[in-house]
């Protein structure tokens, strides 16, 4: 057994497993049902023949449709979010919330700013 | 650079809100004290926002309503000029296009801006992932592990500049030198933009004639720069 660490989007995780990666869907927020991965009212059917438990993360981050980039020799695997969850949140029209720190270290919230017009405005120093 | 907008316009209901997408605070730290910043001045390492708003470069502007709405598609608004004989964004439409919004003299956008929003497909969420490995990768020291992925994260999503430019200080590659100049060059010799600015406010010859600039002396500003780290 080897420690893994797979980062979903801004968290990271450590967990063992072998030389393939294998995780159990309730790290990512899944539970395995009879009616398959549910999350909230959601489930995702999971073909028949995929025991329950830990599951290949290939296989899971197909059936999530969340991209995943994995490293088997650094033993670190990464998830994005589903290409089409952004989508879909950006052509709602509503602008997705964030909280983010400032140089002190305080965090501020985007929706801590409704009633008011806001410019958000994306730079670096690079 | 944004204070002026933000002290004049705040009585008006508006805020701004700068996020500096970079390493480490201590990355736009001179930029924001230099400024002087009476907004919230936010620090994203991790490259949230630019998920969230499938952001593909810097600066991009994105107007808010009231009521957490997008109003406008995300914009190129360079708000002081000083380099804009180099940017060739000259600033006198977008901010005016700001103001006029921020009094309710004009709408947001003349478009459709759900219509006029780009969003990222697998392949560009895939780099995504795999920049967030490199990064990861790059934090434990593990620097050529780390190089794979910033590689691949670019070649997957060769137009997202906060990937392929914003990854180089972390690779110790200077985002201002030839590396940089390359890039930009073959992205421009496949007819492609490095910048993608809405029409309705795009710079015309129109604003340097309204409101000429001056030659930025780049000496100068390279020791303006030195001097400010």
């Amino acid at each position: 057994m080897t420690t893994w660490t797979v980062i979903d989007e801004q968290q990271s995780h450590l967990l063992e497993a072998g030389d393939t990666l294998v995780l159990d869907p309730s790290l990512l927020g899944w539970q395995r049902k009879p009616e398959g991965l549910c999350r909230d009212e959601v489930c995702i059917p999971v073909p028949a023949d995929v025991p329950p438990g830990a599951m290949d993360a290939a296989l899971l981050a197909r059936l999530l449709q969340r991209p995943i980039v994995i490293d088997p020799d650094e033993h670190v695997a990464a998830f994005a979010a589903p290409a089409a969850e952004r989508a879909d949140a950006l052509r709602s029209g509503m602008a997705p919330d964030f909280e983010l720190p400032d140089v002190h270290g305080i965090l501020h919230r985007l929706s801590d700013f409704r009633g008011k017009k806001v410019v958000l405005y994306a730079y670096a120093s690079w | 650079m944004w204070r002026a907008l933000h002290e004049e316009l705040a009585p008006e209901g508006l805020a701004v809100i700068t996020v500096a997408i970079d390493r480490s605070i201590d990355d736009p730290r001179p930029f924001i004290e230099a400024a002087g910043a009476t907004h919230p001045s936010l620090i994203d390492t991790e490259h949230r926002v630019a998920d969230l708003y499938n952001m593909v470069n810097v600066p991009t502007v994105l107007w808010i309503d009231e009521d957490g709405r997008i109003v406008r598609p995300q914009d190129v608004h360079y708000v002081s000029n000083q380099l804009a004989s180099i940017t060739k964004f000259h600033n006198r439409k977008p901010t005016a296009a700001l103001r006029a919004w921020v009094h309710g003299d004009a709408p947001a956008y003349p478009g459709d801006v759900v219509a006029d929003t780009k969003v990222a497909d697998e392949t560009h969420q895939e780099a995504r992932a795999a920049f967030a490995l490199g990064w990861w990768l790059s934090q434990q020291g593990r620097a050529e592990a780390a190089e794979r992925w910033f590689v691949r994260a670019g070649e997957l999503a060769p137009h997202d500049f906060t990937i392929r430019r914003g990854s180089m200080p972390i690779r110790g590659i200077d985002p201002m030198g030839p590396a940089f100049f390359q890039m930009a060059g073959e992205w421009a010799a496949q007819g492609k933009a490095y910048y993608l600015p809405l029409p309705d406010t795009a710079t015309g010859d129109d604003d340097y004639d309204a409101e000429p600039i001056e030659e930025l002396d780049l000496e100068a500003f390279a020791r303006s720069i030195e001097e400010g780290r």
